[in-house]
Protein backbone atom coordinates (compact mmCIF):
# COMPACT_ATOMS: atom_id res chain seq x y z
CA UNK A 1 0.00 0.00 0.00
CA UNK A 2 1.24 3.32 -1.04
CA UNK A 3 1.87 5.99 1.40
CA UNK A 4 -0.88 9.02 1.71
CA UNK A 5 -0.10 11.75 4.18
CA UNK A 6 -3.12 13.22 5.98
CA UNK A 7 -1.79 16.84 5.80
CA UNK A 8 -1.62 17.22 2.30
CA UNK A 9 -4.51 17.84 -0.23
CA UNK A 10 -4.50 15.85 -3.68
CA UNK A 11 -5.32 16.13 -7.32
CA UNK A 12 -7.49 13.16 -8.90
CA UNK A 13 -4.79 12.83 -11.68
CA UNK A 14 -2.36 12.13 -8.84
CA UNK A 15 -0.88 15.39 -7.81
CA UNK A 16 -0.41 16.14 -4.08
CA UNK A 17 -0.66 19.65 -3.10
CA UNK A 18 0.78 21.36 0.33
CA UNK A 19 0.07 24.88 1.05
CA UNK A 20 3.20 26.86 2.70
CA UNK A 21 3.68 29.13 5.46
CA UNK A 22 4.37 31.80 3.02
CA UNK A 23 0.93 31.37 1.07
CA UNK A 24 3.17 29.35 -1.39
CA UNK A 25 1.88 26.13 -2.82
CA UNK A 26 4.07 23.01 -3.38
CA UNK A 27 3.20 20.47 -6.62
CA UNK A 28 4.27 16.67 -6.47
CA UNK A 29 3.26 13.17 -7.57
CA UNK A 30 1.86 10.91 -5.08
CA UNK A 31 3.43 7.98 -3.61
CA UNK A 32 1.32 5.72 -5.90
CA UNK A 33 1.55 7.79 -9.37
CA UNK A 34 5.69 6.97 -8.56
CA UNK A 35 4.88 3.35 -8.23
CA UNK A 36 2.62 3.16 -11.18
CA UNK A 37 5.27 4.82 -13.45
CA UNK A 38 8.21 2.99 -12.28
CA UNK A 39 12.10 4.42 -12.59
CA UNK A 40 11.64 8.26 -13.30
CA UNK A 41 14.55 8.92 -15.79
CA UNK A 42 13.48 12.37 -17.49
CA UNK A 43 11.72 15.59 -15.73
CA UNK A 44 10.68 18.60 -18.15
CA UNK A 45 9.74 21.54 -15.98
CA UNK A 46 7.67 25.01 -17.15
CA UNK A 47 9.79 28.33 -17.14
CA UNK A 48 9.57 30.44 -14.09
CA UNK A 49 6.66 32.86 -13.71
CA UNK A 50 4.73 31.02 -16.21
CA UNK A 51 0.91 31.42 -15.28
CA UNK A 52 -1.01 28.00 -14.84
CA UNK A 53 -4.39 27.64 -15.08
CA UNK A 54 -6.25 24.52 -12.97
CA UNK A 55 -6.13 21.14 -14.61
CA UNK A 56 -3.31 22.61 -17.24
CA UNK A 57 -0.34 20.34 -18.14
CA UNK A 58 2.41 21.89 -15.85
CA UNK A 59 5.00 19.27 -16.46
CA UNK A 60 6.21 16.39 -17.95
CA UNK A 61 7.40 13.31 -15.85
CA UNK A 62 9.11 10.04 -18.24
CA UNK A 63 9.86 7.26 -16.91
CA UNK A 64 11.50 3.72 -18.15
CA UNK A 65 7.86 3.09 -19.38
CA UNK A 66 6.42 6.15 -20.74
CA UNK A 67 6.23 9.83 -20.59
CA UNK A 68 3.25 11.26 -18.50
CA UNK A 69 1.96 15.13 -17.90
CA UNK A 70 1.08 16.12 -14.86
CA UNK A 71 -1.33 18.84 -14.24
CA UNK A 72 -1.04 21.99 -12.47
CA UNK A 73 -3.52 21.36 -9.62
CA UNK A 74 -4.49 25.36 -8.70
CA UNK A 75 -4.60 28.24 -10.43
CA UNK A 76 -1.44 30.31 -10.32
CA UNK A 77 2.20 31.64 -11.19
CA UNK A 78 5.65 29.31 -11.32
CA UNK A 79 7.93 30.86 -8.70
CA UNK A 80 9.91 27.39 -8.12
CA UNK A 81 11.18 24.07 -10.26
CA UNK A 82 13.34 21.64 -7.97
CA UNK A 83 16.43 21.89 -10.21
CA UNK A 84 17.91 18.70 -8.57
CA UNK A 85 15.43 16.81 -10.63
CA UNK A 86 17.12 17.73 -14.14
CA UNK A 87 20.23 15.18 -12.80
CA UNK A 88 18.70 13.17 -10.37
CA UNK A 89 14.61 12.93 -11.37
CA UNK A 90 15.23 9.28 -9.01
CA UNK A 91 14.39 11.74 -6.00
CA UNK A 92 10.57 11.31 -6.98
CA UNK A 93 11.01 7.41 -6.46
CA UNK A 94 12.78 7.92 -3.58
CA UNK A 95 11.25 10.47 -1.59
CA UNK A 96 7.97 11.68 -3.20
CA UNK A 97 6.60 14.04 -0.54
CA UNK A 98 9.80 14.95 0.04
CA UNK A 99 13.19 16.27 -1.79
CA UNK A 100 11.66 15.07 -5.02
CA UNK A 101 8.69 17.89 -5.01
CA UNK A 102 8.02 19.39 -8.76
CA UNK A 103 7.40 23.31 -8.53
CA UNK A 104 6.13 26.05 -6.69
CA UNK A 105 3.24 28.27 -7.60
CA UNK A 106 1.95 31.30 -6.08
CA UNK A 107 -1.59 30.43 -6.17
CA UNK A 108 -3.84 33.05 -7.61
CA UNK A 109 -6.99 32.47 -5.28
CA UNK A 110 -7.60 30.21 -2.07
CA UNK A 111 -10.60 28.29 -3.60
CA UNK A 112 -8.57 25.91 -5.69
CA UNK A 113 -6.84 24.63 -2.79
CA UNK A 114 -9.81 24.45 -0.64
CA UNK A 115 -11.81 22.20 -3.44
CA UNK A 116 -9.03 19.82 -3.65
CA UNK A 117 -9.44 16.03 -2.33
CA UNK A 118 -8.27 15.24 1.00
CA UNK A 119 -6.44 12.16 2.24
CA UNK A 120 -9.26 10.08 2.28
CA UNK A 121 -10.96 10.66 -1.25
CA UNK A 122 -7.49 10.37 -3.12
CA UNK A 123 -7.24 7.06 -1.53
CA UNK A 124 -10.12 5.82 -2.52
CA UNK A 125 -9.27 7.29 -6.35
CA UNK A 126 -6.05 5.70 -5.62
CA UNK A 127 -7.92 2.21 -4.76
CA UNK A 128 -10.34 2.65 -7.92
CA UNK A 129 -7.12 2.82 -10.36
CA UNK A 130 -5.55 -0.26 -9.22
CA UNK A 131 -8.66 -2.43 -10.03
CA UNK B 1 -8.53 -14.70 -17.07
CA UNK B 2 -4.89 -14.20 -18.11
CA UNK B 3 -3.21 -17.46 -18.58
CA UNK B 4 0.00 -17.61 -15.97
CA UNK B 5 3.62 -19.35 -16.20
CA UNK B 6 4.85 -22.17 -13.71
CA UNK B 7 6.50 -19.48 -11.59
CA UNK B 8 3.46 -16.76 -11.36
CA UNK B 9 3.74 -17.58 -7.57
CA UNK B 10 7.20 -17.09 -7.03
CA UNK B 11 7.03 -14.05 -9.08
CA UNK B 12 4.48 -12.78 -6.32
CA UNK B 13 6.45 -13.95 -3.45
CA UNK B 14 9.52 -12.00 -4.68
CA UNK B 15 7.79 -8.86 -4.96
CA UNK B 16 6.89 -8.38 -8.95
CA UNK B 17 4.53 -5.83 -10.25
CA UNK B 18 2.50 -8.18 -12.18
CA UNK B 19 0.94 -7.04 -15.39
CA UNK B 20 -0.91 -8.11 -18.35
CA UNK B 21 0.70 -8.89 -21.46
CA UNK B 22 0.69 -10.75 -24.51
CA UNK B 23 -2.61 -12.35 -22.71
CA UNK B 24 -0.39 -13.38 -19.36
CA UNK B 25 0.11 -11.71 -16.33
CA UNK B 26 4.17 -11.50 -15.95
CA UNK B 27 6.50 -9.78 -14.16
CA UNK B 28 7.14 -6.32 -15.59
CA UNK B 29 9.29 -5.64 -12.42
CA UNK B 30 10.86 -6.57 -8.65
CA UNK B 31 11.39 -2.84 -7.84
CA UNK B 32 13.11 -0.93 -9.79
CA UNK B 33 13.45 -2.05 -13.62
CA UNK B 34 16.90 0.33 -14.14
CA UNK B 35 18.83 -2.26 -11.41
CA UNK B 36 17.20 -4.83 -13.08
CA UNK B 37 19.07 -3.74 -15.92
CA UNK B 38 22.30 -3.17 -14.75
CA UNK B 39 22.23 -6.61 -13.28
CA UNK B 40 22.25 -8.38 -16.46
CA UNK B 41 25.18 -6.26 -17.44
CA UNK B 42 26.94 -7.03 -14.12
CA UNK B 43 26.02 -9.76 -12.98
CA UNK B 44 23.39 -12.73 -13.70
CA UNK B 45 19.82 -11.76 -14.11
CA UNK B 46 16.70 -14.55 -14.22
CA UNK B 47 13.72 -13.69 -17.03
CA UNK B 48 10.87 -16.32 -16.96
CA UNK B 49 9.35 -15.86 -20.52
CA UNK B 50 7.10 -18.90 -20.76
CA UNK B 51 4.87 -16.42 -22.31
CA UNK B 52 6.84 -17.24 -25.44
CA UNK B 53 5.04 -19.71 -28.28
CA UNK B 54 7.03 -22.94 -28.02
CA UNK B 55 5.44 -24.64 -31.28
CA UNK B 56 6.89 -28.46 -32.49
CA UNK B 57 7.61 -29.35 -36.35
CA UNK B 58 8.05 -32.91 -37.11
CA UNK B 59 7.50 -35.23 -39.77
CA UNK B 60 9.73 -36.52 -43.10
CA UNK B 61 8.89 -33.29 -44.41
CA UNK B 62 9.81 -31.00 -41.63
CA UNK B 63 13.23 -29.62 -42.87
CA UNK B 64 11.82 -28.78 -46.54
CA UNK B 65 8.81 -27.44 -44.88
CA UNK B 66 10.60 -25.06 -42.81
CA UNK B 67 13.15 -24.18 -45.77
CA UNK B 68 9.77 -22.97 -47.58
CA UNK B 69 8.04 -21.07 -43.97
CA UNK B 70 11.77 -19.29 -43.00
CA UNK B 71 13.73 -16.49 -44.49
CA UNK B 72 16.43 -17.72 -43.16
CA UNK B 73 18.10 -21.64 -43.82
CA UNK B 74 17.44 -24.23 -41.60
CA UNK B 75 20.04 -26.67 -43.51
CA UNK B 76 22.50 -24.40 -41.53
CA UNK B 77 21.36 -26.18 -38.92
CA UNK B 78 23.73 -29.56 -38.53
CA UNK B 79 23.64 -30.49 -34.63
CA UNK B 80 20.39 -30.93 -32.40
CA UNK B 81 20.09 -28.13 -30.32
CA UNK B 82 21.92 -25.25 -32.83
CA UNK B 83 19.93 -22.67 -33.43
CA UNK B 84 19.08 -20.29 -36.29
CA UNK B 85 17.14 -16.43 -35.66
CA UNK B 86 14.97 -16.37 -38.91
CA UNK B 87 12.27 -13.51 -39.98
CA UNK B 88 9.00 -15.69 -41.12
CA UNK B 89 7.42 -13.69 -44.30
CA UNK B 90 4.56 -13.14 -45.91
CA UNK B 91 4.15 -13.26 -49.90
CA UNK B 92 5.15 -9.53 -49.83
CA UNK B 93 7.89 -9.77 -47.55
CA UNK B 94 6.15 -8.39 -44.36
CA UNK B 95 7.26 -9.93 -41.54
CA UNK B 96 4.83 -12.17 -39.73
CA UNK B 97 6.91 -13.09 -36.96
CA UNK B 98 10.39 -13.38 -36.16
CA UNK B 99 11.87 -16.59 -34.20
CA UNK B 100 14.62 -18.97 -33.04
CA UNK B 101 14.20 -22.46 -34.67
CA UNK B 102 15.85 -24.97 -32.91
CA UNK B 103 17.07 -28.49 -34.71
CA UNK B 104 15.93 -31.27 -32.19
CA UNK B 105 17.62 -34.63 -32.74
CA UNK B 106 15.89 -36.76 -35.65
CA UNK B 107 15.41 -34.51 -37.66
CA UNK B 108 12.42 -32.45 -36.05
CA UNK B 109 12.85 -28.69 -34.83
CA UNK B 110 11.31 -26.39 -32.18
CA UNK B 111 10.56 -22.91 -32.83
CA UNK B 112 10.22 -20.17 -30.25
CA UNK B 113 8.10 -17.20 -31.48
CA UNK B 114 6.61 -13.88 -29.88
CA UNK B 115 3.76 -14.50 -27.37
CA UNK B 116 1.83 -11.69 -29.06
CA UNK B 117 1.96 -13.68 -32.34
CA UNK B 118 1.12 -17.20 -31.23
CA UNK B 119 -2.24 -17.38 -33.19
CA UNK B 120 -1.72 -15.52 -36.05
CA UNK B 121 1.80 -17.68 -36.48
CA UNK B 122 0.13 -21.35 -35.57
CA UNK B 123 -2.74 -20.14 -38.31
CA UNK B 124 -0.31 -19.19 -40.62
CA UNK B 125 1.83 -22.69 -40.33
CA UNK B 126 -1.50 -24.60 -40.56
CA UNK B 127 -2.39 -22.87 -44.03
CA UNK B 128 0.58 -23.31 -45.26
CA UNK B 129 0.79 -26.85 -44.29
CA UNK B 130 -0.83 -28.50 -46.93
CA UNK B 131 0.58 -31.48 -49.04
CA UNK B 132 3.49 -31.56 -46.48
CA UNK B 133 4.03 -34.70 -44.23
CA UNK B 134 4.44 -32.38 -41.43
CA UNK B 135 2.82 -32.21 -37.71
CA UNK B 136 2.51 -29.01 -36.29
CA UNK B 137 2.73 -28.56 -32.41
CA UNK B 138 1.92 -26.16 -30.05
CA UNK B 139 3.75 -27.10 -26.68
CA UNK B 140 1.67 -25.49 -23.81
CA UNK B 141 3.96 -27.71 -20.77
CA UNK B 142 6.99 -25.86 -20.78
CA UNK B 143 8.48 -23.05 -19.07
CA UNK B 144 11.50 -20.80 -20.56
CA UNK B 145 13.97 -19.45 -18.47
CA UNK B 146 16.66 -17.24 -19.81
CA UNK B 147 19.75 -16.91 -17.39
CA UNK B 148 22.06 -13.51 -18.85
CA UNK B 149 24.66 -11.47 -17.53
CA UNK B 150 28.47 -12.04 -17.54
CA UNK B 151 28.22 -14.15 -14.73
CA UNK B 152 25.42 -16.66 -16.12
CA UNK B 153 27.75 -19.50 -17.00
CA UNK B 154 29.08 -19.63 -13.65
CA UNK B 155 25.58 -20.25 -12.52
CA UNK B 156 24.53 -22.39 -14.57
CA UNK B 157 27.35 -24.91 -14.78
CA UNK B 158 26.64 -24.67 -10.59
CA UNK B 159 22.92 -25.55 -10.94
CA UNK B 160 22.48 -27.98 -13.27
CA UNK B 161 23.00 -31.34 -12.66
CA UNK B 162 26.76 -32.13 -13.90
CA UNK B 163 26.43 -33.41 -17.38
CA UNK B 164 24.12 -30.52 -18.33
CA UNK B 165 26.06 -28.04 -16.90
CA UNK B 166 29.09 -29.14 -18.18
CA UNK B 167 27.90 -29.53 -21.56
CA UNK B 168 25.74 -26.22 -21.28
CA UNK B 169 29.23 -24.24 -20.10
CA UNK B 170 30.68 -25.45 -22.94
CA UNK B 171 28.53 -23.99 -25.80
CA UNK B 172 29.09 -21.22 -28.28
CA UNK B 173 26.60 -19.30 -29.02
CA UNK B 174 23.64 -20.09 -30.69
CA UNK B 175 24.38 -23.62 -30.09
CA UNK B 176 22.62 -26.03 -27.41
CA UNK B 177 22.00 -28.96 -26.07
CA UNK B 178 19.17 -31.59 -25.60
CA UNK B 179 18.87 -33.49 -22.82
CA UNK B 180 15.24 -35.53 -22.71
CA UNK B 181 13.01 -32.86 -22.82
CA UNK B 182 15.35 -30.16 -21.76
CA UNK B 183 17.13 -27.67 -24.27
CA UNK B 184 19.87 -25.37 -22.66
CA UNK B 185 20.85 -23.09 -25.60
CA UNK B 186 23.66 -20.52 -25.53
CA UNK B 187 20.47 -17.71 -26.84
CA UNK B 188 19.10 -14.66 -25.40
CA UNK B 189 17.67 -11.16 -26.13
CA UNK B 190 20.04 -8.95 -24.20
CA UNK B 191 23.40 -8.02 -25.72
CA UNK B 192 24.93 -10.04 -23.26
CA UNK B 193 26.57 -14.25 -22.68
CA UNK B 194 23.86 -16.05 -21.39
CA UNK B 195 21.77 -19.01 -22.15
CA UNK B 196 17.85 -19.91 -22.63
CA UNK B 197 16.54 -23.09 -21.04
CA UNK B 198 13.16 -25.15 -22.75
CA UNK B 199 11.86 -27.55 -19.77
CA UNK B 200 8.66 -29.14 -18.36
CA UNK B 201 6.79 -26.80 -16.57
CA UNK B 202 7.24 -29.17 -13.29
CA UNK B 203 10.61 -28.56 -12.92
CA UNK B 204 10.65 -24.77 -13.35
CA UNK B 205 10.34 -23.63 -9.99
CA UNK B 206 12.92 -25.53 -8.50
CA UNK B 207 15.38 -24.20 -11.20
CA UNK B 208 14.72 -20.87 -10.93
CA UNK B 209 15.08 -20.76 -7.03
CA UNK B 210 18.21 -22.74 -7.57
CA UNK B 211 19.61 -20.10 -9.97
CA UNK B 212 18.49 -17.31 -7.05
CA UNK B 213 20.04 -19.09 -4.45
CA UNK B 214 23.16 -19.03 -6.67
CA UNK B 215 23.10 -15.50 -7.23
CA UNK B 216 21.06 -14.57 -9.84
CA UNK B 217 18.72 -12.09 -9.66
CA UNK B 218 14.94 -11.81 -11.22
CA UNK B 219 14.33 -9.59 -13.58
CA UNK B 220 11.32 -8.19 -15.28
CA UNK B 221 9.95 -7.70 -18.99
CA UNK B 222 10.70 -3.84 -18.57
CA UNK B 223 14.40 -4.70 -17.98
CA UNK B 224 13.96 -7.25 -21.03
CA UNK B 225 13.01 -4.52 -23.20
CA UNK B 226 16.25 -1.72 -22.38
CA UNK B 227 18.28 -4.00 -22.70
CA UNK B 228 17.56 -5.80 -26.21
CA UNK B 229 17.42 -2.04 -27.00
CA UNK B 230 20.32 -1.00 -26.41
CA UNK B 231 21.95 -4.22 -27.99
CA UNK B 232 19.22 -3.34 -30.72
CA UNK B 233 17.44 -6.66 -31.03
CA UNK B 234 13.96 -5.78 -33.27
CA UNK B 235 10.92 -6.49 -31.24
CA UNK B 236 8.17 -7.13 -33.40
CA UNK B 237 5.15 -5.41 -33.34
CA UNK B 238 7.23 -1.81 -32.76
CA UNK B 239 10.52 -2.02 -35.15
CA UNK B 240 8.70 -4.58 -37.54
CA UNK B 241 5.21 -5.30 -38.76
CA UNK B 242 3.78 -7.30 -41.63
CA UNK B 243 4.14 -3.85 -43.33
CA UNK B 244 7.81 -3.86 -43.38
CA UNK B 245 10.33 -6.33 -44.80
CA UNK B 246 13.68 -7.31 -43.33
CA UNK B 247 15.91 -5.14 -45.67
CA UNK B 248 13.42 -2.19 -44.07
CA UNK B 249 14.15 -3.14 -40.85
CA UNK B 250 18.06 -3.96 -40.23
CA UNK B 251 17.46 -7.96 -40.79
CA UNK B 252 19.19 -8.60 -44.12
CA UNK B 253 21.91 -10.38 -43.03
CA UNK B 254 19.16 -12.76 -41.79
CA UNK B 255 18.16 -13.56 -45.21
CA UNK B 256 19.53 -16.86 -46.91
CA UNK B 257 19.74 -16.13 -50.48
CA UNK B 258 21.82 -18.95 -51.31
CA UNK B 259 20.71 -21.59 -52.55
CA UNK B 260 18.71 -19.32 -55.33
CA UNK B 261 17.08 -22.33 -55.64
CA UNK B 262 15.18 -22.25 -52.51
CA UNK B 263 11.85 -20.80 -53.09
CA UNK B 264 11.18 -19.39 -49.52
CA UNK B 265 8.02 -17.39 -49.01
CA UNK B 266 8.64 -13.89 -49.54
CA UNK B 267 12.09 -14.44 -51.56
CA UNK B 268 10.36 -12.71 -55.17
CA UNK B 269 8.93 -9.68 -53.45
CA UNK B 270 12.25 -9.18 -51.55
CA UNK B 271 13.86 -9.54 -54.69
CA UNK B 272 11.76 -7.26 -56.39
CA UNK B 273 12.51 -5.04 -53.76
CA UNK B 274 16.02 -5.36 -53.43
CA UNK B 275 16.52 -5.02 -57.43
CA UNK B 276 14.24 -1.78 -57.25
CA UNK B 277 16.10 -0.19 -54.51
CA UNK B 278 15.75 0.48 -50.85
CA UNK B 279 13.55 2.80 -49.75
CA UNK B 280 14.00 2.72 -45.67
CA UNK B 281 16.76 1.58 -43.85
CA UNK B 282 17.54 1.16 -39.95
CA UNK B 283 19.40 3.63 -37.77
CA UNK B 284 20.54 3.65 -34.58
CA UNK B 285 19.85 6.92 -32.71
CA UNK B 286 21.45 8.67 -29.06
CA UNK B 287 20.05 11.99 -27.74
CA UNK B 288 22.56 14.48 -27.36
CA UNK B 289 19.96 16.87 -25.61
CA UNK B 290 17.27 16.14 -23.39
CA UNK B 291 14.30 13.84 -23.25
CA UNK B 292 13.44 10.79 -24.06
CA UNK B 293 12.61 9.49 -27.67
CA UNK B 294 9.28 7.20 -27.84
CA UNK B 295 8.32 4.91 -30.95
CA UNK B 296 6.15 7.06 -33.29
CA UNK B 297 8.15 10.32 -32.56
CA UNK B 298 9.60 11.98 -35.95
CA UNK B 299 13.09 11.97 -36.80
CA UNK B 300 14.20 14.77 -39.37
CA UNK B 301 17.36 15.28 -40.85
CA UNK B 302 19.17 18.44 -42.80
CA UNK B 303 18.61 16.94 -45.77
CA UNK B 304 15.09 16.82 -45.31
CA UNK B 305 14.76 13.67 -45.27
CA UNK B 306 12.27 12.02 -42.46
CA UNK B 307 12.36 9.08 -40.55
CA UNK B 308 10.32 7.92 -37.08
CA UNK B 309 11.40 6.42 -34.25
CA UNK B 310 10.41 2.97 -33.91
CA UNK B 311 11.46 1.98 -30.38
CA UNK B 312 12.67 4.54 -27.85
CA UNK B 313 13.71 4.96 -23.95
CA UNK B 314 15.92 5.45 -21.56
CA UNK B 315 19.56 3.54 -21.73
CA UNK B 316 20.75 2.37 -17.77
CA UNK B 317 24.35 1.90 -19.57
CA UNK B 318 24.32 4.99 -21.31
CA UNK B 319 22.25 7.43 -19.07
CA UNK B 320 20.57 9.19 -21.85
CA UNK B 321 18.04 8.10 -24.49
CA UNK B 322 18.33 6.50 -27.53
CA UNK B 323 16.14 5.03 -30.27
CA UNK B 324 16.06 2.54 -33.78
CA UNK B 325 14.29 4.72 -36.41
CA UNK B 326 13.51 3.77 -39.80
CA UNK B 327 15.00 6.44 -42.31
CA UNK B 328 14.93 7.19 -45.76
CA UNK B 329 17.71 5.45 -47.35
CA UNK B 330 18.48 9.05 -48.64
CA UNK B 331 19.79 10.05 -45.42
CA UNK B 332 22.34 7.23 -44.58
CA UNK B 333 24.95 9.70 -44.55
CA UNK B 334 23.76 12.16 -42.74
CA UNK B 335 25.48 12.30 -38.84
CA UNK B 336 22.89 14.34 -36.87
CA UNK B 337 19.46 14.14 -36.85
CA UNK B 338 16.48 15.85 -34.65
CA UNK B 339 13.91 14.10 -33.08
CA UNK B 340 10.35 16.03 -32.35
CA UNK B 341 9.69 15.06 -28.88
CA UNK B 342 6.30 16.71 -28.07
CA UNK B 343 6.64 19.42 -30.44
CA UNK B 344 10.15 20.58 -29.83
CA UNK B 345 12.94 18.91 -32.07
CA UNK B 346 16.17 17.98 -30.00
CA UNK B 347 19.61 16.88 -31.55
CA UNK B 348 20.63 13.60 -31.05
CA UNK B 349 23.57 11.81 -33.45
CA UNK B 350 23.57 8.45 -35.33
CA UNK B 351 25.54 5.31 -34.72
CA UNK B 352 25.58 1.91 -36.00
CA UNK B 353 23.67 0.09 -33.73
CA UNK B 354 24.17 -1.37 -30.78
CA UNK B 355 24.18 0.74 -28.47
CA UNK B 356 25.55 -1.75 -25.81
CA UNK B 357 27.32 -4.90 -26.53
CA UNK B 358 28.84 -7.43 -23.42
CA UNK B 359 28.49 -4.58 -20.76
CA UNK B 360 29.61 -1.77 -23.00
CA UNK B 361 28.61 1.24 -24.78
CA UNK B 362 29.74 1.23 -28.25
CA UNK B 363 30.81 4.35 -30.97
CA UNK B 364 32.84 5.73 -27.52
CA UNK B 365 29.47 6.32 -26.06
CA UNK B 366 30.60 6.48 -22.33
CA UNK B 367 29.22 4.25 -20.10
CA UNK B 368 27.62 6.20 -16.68
CA UNK B 369 29.13 4.72 -13.47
Amino acid sequence: MSEIPGDLKYAKSHEWVRREDDGRITIGITDHAQEELGDLVYVELPELERELTATEDMAVVESVKAASDLYSPVTGRVVEVNQALADTPELINSDPYGEGWILRLQPAADADFEALLDSEAYEAVAAAGDG
Amino acid sequence: MNRRTALYELHVAWGAKMVPFAGWDMPLHYGSQISEHHVVRRGAGLFDVSHMAVVDIAGADARSFLRQLLANDVAKLEHPGQALYSCMLNEEAGIIDDLIAYLRPGGRYRLVMNAGNRERDLAWLRTRVAGHDVQIRERRNLAILALQGPGAEKILSQVLDASLGVAGAKLAPFCGVWKGEWLVARTGYTGEDGFELILPNAAALELATGFCDAGAVPVGLGARDTLRLEAALNLHGSDMDESLNPLETGLGWTVAWEPEARDFIGRSALSAYRERGAIWRRAGLVMDGPGIPRGGQLVHFSNGGQGVVTSGGFSPTLGKGIALARIPVGCAGVETAEIEIRGRRVAAHRIRPPFVARGTGLQGAEVVA
